[in-house]
């Protein structure tokens, strides 16, 4: 399934006694954008908003021109990577990802293929017995994204699934994920706290400060702007 | 520069072991004086050991129907709590649910007794409606219900504290993935109320276990007796402490295997960390009115017997009460006995509390360090142990061969009570104090801050509060207490729970309404300057 373009025209939300907040963008079908900025400018709201876990005061958010606003998640033509408990750790790594495709866990020949296939891709064959536990901070979060694949949804959301990995294999992850941007063509949006990730594996990057996407441009057009207020600050050039 | 360093133990360790020891004092004596007569002990008749197998079956299954009836109950109640966790009053609810526990067992006994005794408000509406007659609520029955009054409250507080620890992307996940509540509850609900059910439902059992009050009044004949219960009457009525070592033995036999068990069986549910906002849940909508329904189901079941407290008693002739005199010895009985107890737990708590922090400091303790650890954890537990009848039976064994059984009764009873408090006042007093040394230590050893300074200076203003909290826990689970003063009652020697179940005794109902009222007053009072308390020491 290839990507799907996400509009937020002028969404509007509050959090009970903050400041509100103030989105209006585009994201690209078939891009993968790394949100960027400084904590609390409002990243994983924005992604909270595009998955429906918040439902905006006003404004609209639409994929591919049809409005979501009031979907529920589930409908949504959505999934998303947490930085953390993404697995249920009681269950072990098949079905964690068979959750995927069947809340009820009713999985036909077919089903248990594609399930299969998704861990090949995610370098976890072999695994589909081992509890959470007894996997690494990496391998449980290449499960999320295993899960994700088999989900089969336009648009990939990741809130910093990466920061507690050490730096090489935060790489190694990165690396994954691009790649199965360029196979798939998702759309992706990524989270990030560091502006090298996005650099590395984005095609496109958003600034986003107290509240509001102040920029949304191809990563390098973004990364050599003078133009953006706020931007030089946050970066520290 | 080599310098010599004297071994000697800290003040704080000192304090730990004086504790230990005055806990292990106070309940290896009346064990034992109980070990002591036991060789005294006549040859029991077939008829006699048919009546103690007969109150061992009974205890064993009063305490497993109520356990069984109570989790079941509570399980839904729960689910239906956390489900909806956002609506007008669901805090008083969740508040009204720490009630019970609070409450004297004797004034609930009371209550339930209102509501579902022969003439109580189920019996008179049922005979009014023409389905059934009158009600029975003397024998198994009364014992259950009220023991679910009190543990279902208790269990689903637990279960829905456990069920809030969910962390929010699993309810995330669960909108994502389409889950439905049957979903929710299978992948989701059930593994956490599975990790915590063993550890709820064998505290349950053991309090149902150690049930005093309850089956004092509500039971009754070899039928519906305890173990607990018959110690009692072997003491008090038939005046024979050998048969009543015999029940004391097997009591403790029964709480401390279910101790093990109980403690195998328990796994802690991990603390799950999450770095999100809290989560709406999907099923929220979809099971809303039957929740309603669940939520209102429960609260009549809890608030019913504390209504017809409020109303039979608000009724009582409160100047007939207040013209006698014992109710004021009563009264002042309960109030030194409350204070002693919860001062005497408060300093056992803080002494054990602070060595283990002085032994937790070290980076590597000794294997005797260690055993020292495990048995001041342990030492906070000895009450579920060694219920608080078997201590109060060893130590009027001790008394009376001793001719000091008047005069030492209050004391006796004070500890006992002090006991049975310490595990409420450990659990609050060990969040705060670990808290504050992780947070103070290393800045206290850098300044050169210990001992008498560090305790006035920095501990006492930053625990204060908890301190607080704990001493009024203590204080109303003391005043609200019969157990130990039953054994230990005389005229010279009344409380006010005893009190109550002399006119209870009496026929002088609306009297005892009266005095249950003010017992629950007094306790609830308590509570609620120690929930105060909580609030404000939380907000800060």
């Amino acid at each position: 399934m290839t990507g799907a373009a996400i509009q937020l025209d002028n969404v509007e939300f509050a959090y009970p006694g903050g400041e509100p907040l103030h989105f209006s963008t585009t994201f690209e079908a078939g891009s993968f954008t790394g949100l960027i900025g400084p904590s609390g400018s409002g990243k994983t709201t924005l992604i909270n908003l595009i998955a429906g876990f918040e439902e905006p005061a006003s404004g609209h958010i639409g994929f591919d021109g049809i409005d979501a606003v009031g979907t529920e998640p589930a409908d949504r033509p959505v999934t998303m990577v947490f930085q953390d408990n993404n697995l249920f750790s009681h269950l072990n790594v098949f079905t964690n990802i068979a959750l995927g495709v069947s809340a009820s866990l009713d999985l036909s020949g077919d089903d248990r293929a594609l399930i299969a296939t998704s861990m090949e891709e995610t370098g976890l064959s072999g695994l589909d017995q081992r509890l959470p536990r007894e996997l690494s901070g990496g391998q449980r979060q290449r499960v999320a994204i295993a899960r994700a694949l088999v989900r089969d949804r336009p648009v990939l959301l990741l809130d910093e699934p990466f920061a507690a990995l050490g730096p090489a294999l935060r790489r190694d992850m990165l690396r994954l994920v691009s790649n199965i941007h360029k196979q798939r063509k998702m759309t992706v949006i990524l989270v990030s706290h560091d502006p090298a990730d996005v650099k590395f594996a984005a095609t496109h990057a958003a600034f986003l400060d107290a509240g509001r996407v102040i920029a949304n441009r191809p990563v390098d057009a973004l990364f050599s702007a003078s133009d953006i207020p706020g931007l030089q600050g946050y970066l520290g050039t | 520069m080599q310098t010599s360093r004297t071994l000697r133990p800290k003040p704080a360790v000192l304090a730990g072991l004086v504790a230990l020891g005055s806990i292990g004092l106070a309940v290896a004596t009346p064990m034992l004086a109980l070990i002591a007569i036991a060789p005294a002990m006549p040859t029991l008749s077939a008829d006699y050991l048919g009546f103690v197998w007969s109150i061992t079956k009974f205890t064993v299954l009063q305490a497993g129907l109520s356990t069984l009836l109570s989790v079941l109950a509570a399980i839904p109640l729960a689910r239906a709590l956390a489900r909806q966790a956002s609506f007008p009053g669901r805090h008083i609810i969740l508040r009204l649910l720490a009630l019970p526990l609070a409450l004297p067992a004797l004034v609930v006994v009371l209550g339930i007794i209102e509501v579902w005794g022969r003439q109580g408000w189920v019996s008179t509406a049922l005979q009014g409606t023409g389905l059934t007659g009158p009600l029975n609520i003397y024998g198994l029955t009364g014992i259950l219900i009220a023991h679910v009054f009190f543990n279902m409250a208790l269990a689903a507080r637990l279960l829905v504290a456990a069920l809030e620890q969910i962390p929010p992307e699993n309810w995330r996940l669960a909108a994502q993935l389409s889950f439905t509540s049957r979903h929710v509850f299978r992948h989701i609900e059930w593994p956490v109320i599975r990790s915590v059910l063993p550890g709820i439902a064998s505290l349950v059992f053991m309090l149902c276990i150690a049930s005093f009050a309850v089956v004092l009044v509500l039971g009754g004949g070899p039928k519906a007796t305890t173990l607990e219960v018959a110690i009692y009457q072997s003491l008090r009525f038939d005046f024979d402490p050998p048969r009543a070592v015999l029940l004391a033995a097997l009591q403790l036999a029964l709480c401390a295997g279910l101790f093990v068990l109980g403690g195998r069986m328990a796994t802690d549910i991990a603390v799950m960390s999450s770095v999100g906002k809290q989560a709406r849940r999907p099923d929220r909508f979809a099971s809303r009115r039957m929740d309603t329904l669940v939520i209102a189901a429960g609260l009549t079941f809890i608030a019913l017997p504390m209504l017809a407290i409020v109303l039979s008693g608000v009724t009582a002739p409160f100047t007939v009460i207040v013209s006698q005199s014992v109710f004021w010895r009563a009264l002042a009985t309960s109030l030194v006995l409350a204070l002693t107890a919860a001062s005497l737990s408060l300093t056992m708590a803080w002494s054990l509390l602070a060595a283990q922090r002085t032994v937790m400091r070290r980076r590597a303790p000794s294997r005797a360090a260690s055993a020292f650890m495990s048995c001041m954890q342990a030492s906070g537990s000895l009450i579920l142990v060694v219920p608080p009848v078997v201590i109060g039976a060893g130590w009027f064994v001790v008394l009376h061969r001793t001719g000091l059984a008047n005069s030492a009764a209050p004391v006796i009873v004070a500890i006992v009570n002090a006991l049975m408090a310490l595990p409420f006042a450990l659990r609050i007093l060990r969040p705060a104090v670990v808290g504050q040394a992780q947070v103070h230590d290393r800045l206290c050893a850098s300044l050169g801050l210990s001992g008498l300074q560090r305790w006035r200076l920095i501990d006492l203003p930053v625990l204060a509060r908890s301190f607080a909290l704990a001493f009024a826990f203590a204080a109303a689970l003391s005043i609200g207490d019969l157990g130990a003063a039953a054994l230990f009652g005389s005229a010279d020697f009344v409380t006010l729970p005893l009190l109550l179940l002399q006119k209870m005794g009496s026929y002088r109902s609306v009297e005892a309404a009266g005095i249950a009222l003010l017992l629950a007053g007094f306790c609830l009072g308590l509570i609620w300057l120690a929930e105060q308390l909580k609030v404000e020491t939380q907000s800060q």
